[in-house]
């Protein structure tokens, strides 16, 4: 437990050291040191936790009501360390050389200040055993968060956005603190240990703190349809932001669900069915939309919600099973969400790290001004292509496991539920499939665009080098994906004490013999793949071979500007599988006349959630609150006789309740 | 089980051009013509072995991987299937989702290859292709669950396992019926045929797989052609063996008894593009998204 204090202490130190530093380039060593230091270290304990599976504590007082300063690495925290301080440690390996890039005359001590805070508020988030703490954590890490977005505060979007994940963050807030001042009100302490009462609560009072903690933590996580904060975010903020946000933060969000879960009575079945469903609409929704973004962070941000839909997807549907006695699929269920939440903080991690190289090399995050980068970037191409083979869950990779598991849980309950029980996880299925389906769409779209083909936008400079540091820790995190694709049993071996902690159920070696096929195959695939690319290799050096230019069907005029375009290659998907309202919308000039002038055509796809329910349904809850600006006189008697008013009321009312007793 | 993959393997590369040999001589039997001998793909495949490559300036190791990925994974995918009476040689609970993924795993090459050369006609095949597949894949999914409630299995030897025959005469026969209708028409979409896409034609707007290999030349060309009849071969694998699910006992019978069955699809398939004109593209998704509720209707049936 020591270990995990040390790495707060460092972190903090960190951050400290980074801020009274300042401008001088030592401000970044400092910061990135101690991340660096401190994820190796909490990395390390949270491997020793997942694999002896035991629990460590650590209390001291702390001067705040109610407050203590009580910390729990048990397998659940340590199951989310593990990537916290994976993705940091490389996440931060990436940050140097990526911000050093950026204007030089600008400090960078700010940055690294909220990025160690952010990084210690997670690690904090997550071993919190009491509420005070934990909402403390909470709070520190939506602000640092909300800093790091802003990081490019002089771009308008960037502000917007951020301002943003500022209110939806603290939308979710609220709830929280309903969510705790309840809990604590039942159990009549705030520590998490001596939430043991929660567990015998009526129905009704569990649903009400679940559905508070359902929506509470799920719009951290970007559980659909509160989700809108994300898509926006994650482009603004710095790249390596984006992989630390994307990858692990809003999974704290999931952390916060399984955590009052976990005291809370077992689940009736339609809480199950709520967070699944919820889930399955998200991962529909979620992927519909990026497979229409030409913004390439924008598109990875909507596949996040894509992904967070497929784990709770898992664990709504182990818990539907769990609760109607089926320990076996639940099991399934709930490996394939865990498992798919590590997976995602790898692949994602790869992706948002290779498209701030992009970004970095191009200067510009539209797809549509990139192209024929594979040829100028080889390695950084391969990576990308490997992060998107992960997350379209194609084999030999690691997205294929845990969408696997997934798809064995709904179909095992699809062929033993009696009659039309079995047909909603069958149906689910069928979704899945067609979200694996516009995954691929979505992803071979993004490479095809960016990478392949000829450069787009002559403008765009040639010859770009990337740092070692940023190619290692992208590669690093690909291998990651690659080994557990191969050997998925030690990735479920060392996930079994959290699962079996989240499914309240003891895990056999049924899910180790289950996937092992899965990675022999992968095994398989790779041999057979290299095989038949060192046939043709040879092919290619003993034959005869000429090079020419792509044929264009006898035309001999064709230019860069006839290749397509993203907006082109999903318009087919756009106008013939999505409804009308997702989408993307059309500005355009009417055409007019026998010769027509130049005109112009802008395809936006904005979030339909976002600006056809919230937006206005903020603007008028806007409007309705003007009508009370009477009340807002601006004399101070007024105000003090409000505050006499108030004082009485809680007077009476202080009289009335305390009458019964 | 050395022995049995080596089998299947050797039946999958030898008898894999077969097919399209009997359907492009079905269509010429139509049209009046003598039509190019039947087994005019092998000739064809043997040219192409022995030409040089002509590639693109444009195009990168993606290009050349298109090709390889289409070859390895039908080879690997058959692996997973029964062929008619002979038992699939590998099975395990829920290859029949590794099996829909590793045809993605094509499709995401086949595309990225088309969009590597940078051209706009391979650009539109390769949209069309992940399009269409988007609504082909949950069909496939039914299909295979229907036969998964039937067999109350999770991997593709014991779906297709003997107990096929009985449920043709038990009360499973009318979703039998029905998922044959759409794996038919899985088959048509994934293997690029006639009313979805015409393989004859290379310059046409309306085509899908055919444009997106339109830069591939010489023994990559091979490769492709090669892959492309695999595929037909394996999808028809599924159909031949719900169709006619017989086991003789004898590996000779129960071979040519599936070989008998995929060379009646092939004329089936030769029957249907002779008869029938090229769908328009804006129908094409509806009659996709019609096959999917027949597939759910069929799902709906055998849960009764």
């Amino acid at each position: 437990m020591s270990l995990l204090l040390y790495a707060l202490l460092i972190l903090f130190g960190g951050s400290l050291g980074a801020l009274l530093l300042g401008k001088s380039k030592l401000a970044s060593r400092v910061g990135a040191v101690a991340v660096l230091l401190a994820t190796m270290l909490s990395g390390y304990l949270a491997l020793q936790v997942l694999l002896s599976g035991q629990t460590l504590t650590f209390s001291t007082p702390w001067a705040v009501p109610g407050g203590e300063f009580r910390l729990l690495l048990d397998p659940l925290a340590a199951f989310f360390i593990l990537p916290i301080s994976i993705l940091s440690f490389f996440c931060t390996l990436y940050a140097g050389p990526y911000l050093a890039h950026g204007e030089r005359s600008r400090s960078l001590a700010p940055h690294w200040f909220f990025y160690t805070i952010m990084v210690l508020a997670m690690l904090l988030v997550v071993t919190a055993a009491n509420s005070l703490l934990f909402l403390f954590a909470w709070e520190i890490m939506t602000l640092s968060s909300f800093f790091l977005v802003a990081w490019d505060h002089h771009l308008k979007e960037v502000r917007k956005a951020a301002w943003l994940y500022l209110l939806a963050a603290h939308c979710c807030m609220i709830l929280l603190l309903a969510l705790f001042v309840l809990a604590g009100n039942y159990s009549g302490s705030l520590n998490f240990s001596d939430f043991g009462p929660l567990a015998e609560l009526p129905l009704t009072s569990g649903s009400l703190l679940y559905m508070l903690a359902l929506f509470g933590f799920g719009v951290k996580a970007g559980l659909f349809p509160i989700h809108i904060w994300l898509p926006n975010a994650h482009p603004a903020a710095p790249s390596h932001v984006s992989a630390l946000m994307s990858g692990v933060l809003i999974k704290t969000g999931i952390y916060g669900i399984l955590r009052i879960l976990s005291f809370l009575p077992p689940a009736p079945a339609w809480w199950g069915w709520l967070m699944a469903l919820l889930g399955a609409a998200g991962a529909l929704y979620g992927i519909s939309m990026a497979a229409q973004q030409r913004d390439i962070k924008r598109c990875l941000a909507y596949s996040t919600v894509e992904n967070i839909g497929i784990m709770f997807l898992g664990f709504g549907f182990g818990l539907v099973a769990a609760a109607q006695g089926y320990p076996t699929i639940a099991l399934f269920a709930f490996a394939g969400g865990m498992l798919h939440l590590w997976n995602h903080a790898l692949f994602k991690g790869v992706m948002f790290l290779g498209a701030g190289v992009l970004l970095q090399a191009t200067g510009t995050r539209d797809m549509n001004r990139m192209g024929g980068l594979l040829k100028q970037m080889p390695v950084v191409g391969i990576l990308l292509i490997g992060g998107s083979l992960a997350l379209g869950a194609l084999p030999p990779l690691n997205g294929l496991i845990s969408e696997w598991l997934i798809y064995l849980g709904l179909s095992q309950a699809g062929i033993s539920l009696g009659g039309f029980n079995a047909l909603v996880p069958l149906l689910l299925i069928g979704l899945l499939g067609l979200v694996g389906a516009l995954a691929l769409l979505t992803f071979s779209r993004l490479i095809g665009i960016s990478l392949l083909g000829e450069p787009r936008d002559p403008s765009i400079a040639q010859h770009h080098a990337t740092a070692p540091a940023m190619l290692i820790s992208m590669a690093t995190l690909l291998a990651g994906c690659l080994a557990i694709g191969i050997y998925p049993q030690g990735a479920l071996r060392l996930l079994t004490p959290a699962l079996s902690s989240v499914a309240r159920l003891s895990v056999g070696a049924e899910l180790e013999s289950a996937v092992a096929p899965l990675g022999q195959w992968a095994l398989l695939l790779l041999a057979g793949l290299i095989l038949c690319a060192g046939i043709l290799t040879f092919l290619l050096r003993i034959g005869h071979r000429a090079q020419a230019t792509t044929w264009c069907c006898g035309f001999r005029f064709s230019t860069v500007r006839m290749s397509y375009t993203a907006e082109g290659f999903s318009e087919l998907s756009a106008a013939h599988l999505m409804p009308g309202i997702m989408r993307p919308h059309l500005q355009r000039e009417k055409v007019e006349g026998i010769f027509p002038a130049a005109t112009s055509l802008a395809q936006t796809s904005p979030d339909p959630v976002l600006i056809r329910i919230l937006n206005p349904l903020f603007i008028a809850v806007g409007d309705r609150c003007q009508k009370l600006r009477w009340l807002q006189q601006g004399q101070l008697p007024i105000y003090l006789l409000y505050m006499f008013i108030l004082c009485i009321l809680l007077l009476a009312w202080s009289v009335w309740t305390g009458r019964g007793g | 089980m050395i022995g049995r993959i080596a089998l299947q393997l050797a039946v999958l590369l030898i008898f894999a051009p077969l097919p399209l040999g009997v359907i492009n001589k079905t269509k010429a039997l139509f049209a009046g013509r003598i039509g190019p001998p039947v087994l005019q793909p092998y000739y064809d495949l043997g040219r192409l072995w022995r030409k040089g490559f002509v590639i693109s300036r444009t195009t990168t190791w993606v290009f050349l991987a298109g090709p390889v990925v289409g070859l390895v994974v039908p080879l690997l995918a058959a692996l997973l299937l029964p062929f008619g009476g002979l038992p699939a040689p590998i099975s395990f609970t829920g290859d029949l989702i590794l099996f829909v993924y590793l045809f993605g795993l094509s499709r995401f090459f086949t595309a990225a290859a088309a969009l590597d050369t940078g051209s706009s006609f391979e650009g539109m095949g390769a949209a069309r292709e992940v399009t269409f597949s988007c609504l082909a894949e949950p069909t496939l999914f039914f299909a295979l669950l229907v036969l998964a409630r039937g067999a109350k299995s999770l991997n593709l030897g014991s779906l297709f396992g003997s107990q096929l025959a009985g449920q043709w005469q038990g009360d499973a026969s009318a979703s039998l019926g029905l998922i044959l209708v759409c794996l038919f028409v899985v088959l048509l979409v994934e293997n690029s045929r006639i009313p979805f896409d015409d393989p004859n034609t290379h310059l046409e707007l309306t085509m899908i797989h055919e444009v997106m290999v339109l830069d591939h030349s010489g023994p990559a060309l091979g490769m492709v052609l090669y892959g492309a009849s695999m595929k037909l071969m394996v999808m028809g694998a599924l159909l031949v063996r719900i169709a006619l699910p017989i086991q003789t006992g004898s590996i000779l019978l129960d071979l040519l008894v599936f070989l008998a069955g995929l060379l009646t699809l092939a004329v089936l398939i030769g029957v249907v593009e002779s008869t029938m004109a090229r769908l328009q593209l804006p129908r094409v998704p509806q009659v996709l998204v019609g096959t999917t509720l027949i597939s759910i209707f069929a799902l709906v049936l055998v849960l009764r």
